[in-house]
């Protein structure tokens, strides 16, 4: 029995997922450990992506302190702007946006990276120097995202913050003391862990769709361009997707926890 | 060419493929490829380009699994090994790629190192004599430091040949070490394989459609045609063959069985 293609393609990019994510956990424990693939990841990843994280996250914390007055101030509730807005960007926003830029920016570069050395033989010259590619390759990458991404969304979180509140204290003449007071208030520790999780999920998301897509190349330069458009609209998709029930989950949780 | 003086060492196949079959979907790239390759000995594969040479190639070194038949090199049967066996299995061989592959993020000396510095124990000045002394085989000393992007065609090549050799493999495989570069380079890189096949006595088995380097560093030549060896002798006698197919490729004539229509859309089927 054959399944149409509308099915057939989602559940196989399913299965191929799952396959090179089981690959990347079995040889993540095994030696040699290369530290300098990982720390050269971490700073590719990582630290190069600080600059566009700080601007996307000072703008989302800005607009989302406008829209915040918005609709707040129809219900003469424009004291809960600080709340709204830290609450928005630590359990949604700064792990989403980020996971979506670094899919764009890190992504698409793995998936670019390691397409060009599939098509030019590079991978099967590791193979053939008895180096796993998925160990080589893939593990560093894909750890690097995990390790990194929950940082920048830390960082997100931080700027976001810093973004609303120039917006509600300069432009929205609030009260800086109140504001800042009011941000913090309705924010525990578990909610701040929620957004890191995520951060986390997404990377790796992210470093294994990104690198899966290179590592299935197939015909030339045309099919690097292919790859590379595949790992960010499948790592987009994947995290929107994956959100929804990532935070199904995350609230099913809550109560144990915050018990 | 072949030495006699070289002394003859036959204890079974070193490289055994017996049987080959391989297609992807409809086109039948090996339909039962037989060829055994001796200790010592340097076997040339010729034949036109999409006739499945590269593709056996990858089934020496089980890049790619056939769908019928074996290959069995120094007597282990690929197919019993595991992916981790396999891995570690490949550290015998050492191959060199038509374009050379090498890693475009790293220097030469560090693409030529990589085995040695994956694979053993040696210390990093041991990595460093050793691969200096890899280039200076491919004629290529002083330039570790340089990035593949800075190199000529045929350089990368060499460097490609010198990191293939690195880590002392028992059993070299050349993919069209000479296609596309001067009569000069070919010359060179010539006389670098037969120095490392018979300076060296590595067992080798490369595959080429380059003719006059064909004779120059096979000890035995063999055509592929529609995904089987039909021929394979030595170089003298290969020239002299009566099969129409060998003088077709030997004398680069458009005409023949070779490029016949009705042979090549029964190779269709």
């Amino acid at each position: 029995m054959t399944l149409p293609a509308v099915v057939e393609r989602p559940v196989a990019e399913v299965g191929r997922f799952f396959e090179v994510l089981w690959r990347v956990l079995l040889w993540t424990p095994r030696p040699p450990y290369d530290w300098r693939q990982l720390a050269r990841q971490l700073v590719r990843v990582g630290v190069d992506s600080v600059p566009v994280i700080l601007l996307t996250a000072l703008f989302t914390g800005a607009v989302l302190a406008l829209q915040s007055y918005t609709v707040l101030a129809r219900f003469n509730a424009e004291g809960f702007i600080g709340s709204l807005v830290a609450l928005s960007l630590v359990l949604e926003l700064s792990p989403v946006i980020g996971g979506l830029i670094i899919a764009g920016r890190v992504g698409s570069s793995m998936g670019a990276e390691i397409g060009t050395m599939r098509v030019t033989e590079q991978i099967d010259a590791l193979e053939v120097m008895a180096t796993d590619p998925v160990h080589y390759l893939m593990v560093p990458r894909v750890w690097a995202l995990v390790i990194m991404l929950p940082m920048l969304v830390l960082l997100g979180d931080v700027v976001g913050m810093a973004g609303g509140y120039l917006v509600a204290v300069v432009l929205l003449e609030a009260n800086p003391v109140v504001y800042i007071d009011n941000s913090f208030q309705y924010m525990d520790l578990w909610d701040l862990f929620q957004g890191l999780a995520k951060g986390a999920f997404f990377g790796l998301l992210v470093g294994v769709i990104g690198c899966q897509k290179g590592f299935d190349t197939r015909g030339g330069a045309e099919g690097v361009g292919r790859s590379t458009t595949r790992a960010v609209v499948a790592a987009s998709i994947a995290i929107l997707i994956s959100d929804f029930f990532l935070t199904k989950v995350l609230n099913w949780l809550t109560p144990w926890v915050t018990g | 060419m072949s030495d006699p003086s070289r002394p003859a060492v036959d204890d079974g196949p070193v490289v055994a493929l017996e049987g080959l079959h391989k297609s992807f979907g409809d086109l039948v790239v090996l339909d039962g490829l037989d060829l055994e390759v001796r200790q010592g000995e340097s076997v040339v594969v010729i034949g036109g380009s999409g006739t499945g040479k590269s593709v056996m190639l990858k089934h020496v070194i089980g890049l790619i699994r056939p769908d019928a038949g074996r290959v069995v090199v120094n007597g282990v049967d690929l197919a019993s090994l595991g992916h981790r066996e396999l891995t570690t299995f490949r550290r015998r061989f050492g191959m060199a790629f038509q374009e050379g592959a090498l890693f475009d993020s790293m220097t030469v000396a560090e693409n030529v190192g990589f085995a040695l510095r994956r694979l053993t124990d040696l210390s990093g000045a041991q990595v460093r004599e050793r691969v200096e002394e890899c280039l200076r085989m491919v004629r290529l000393e002083g330039t570790g430091g340089k990035m593949p992007a800075e190199l000529s065609g045929g350089m990368r090549r060499r460097v490609g040949f010198a990191r293939a050799i690195a880590h002392e493999p028992a059993i070299l495989l050349f993919d069209e070490p000479t296609t596309g570069l001067d009569p000069v380079i070919t010359a060179l890189v010539d006389e670098v394989i037969l120095e490392l096949t018979e300076g060296l006595g590595t067992t080798a088995l490369t595959i080429t459609h380059d003719m006059e380097s064909a004779f120059r560093i096979a000890d035995r030549v063999g055509l592929l045609y529609r995904g089987r060896i039909v021929a394979l002798a030595p170089p003298e006698e290969f020239r002299r063959l009566d099969d129409p197919r060998v003088q077709q490729f030997i004398h680069g004539r458009a005409e023949g069985p070779l490029t016949d229509p009705r042979e090549l859309a029964g190779a269709e089927v």
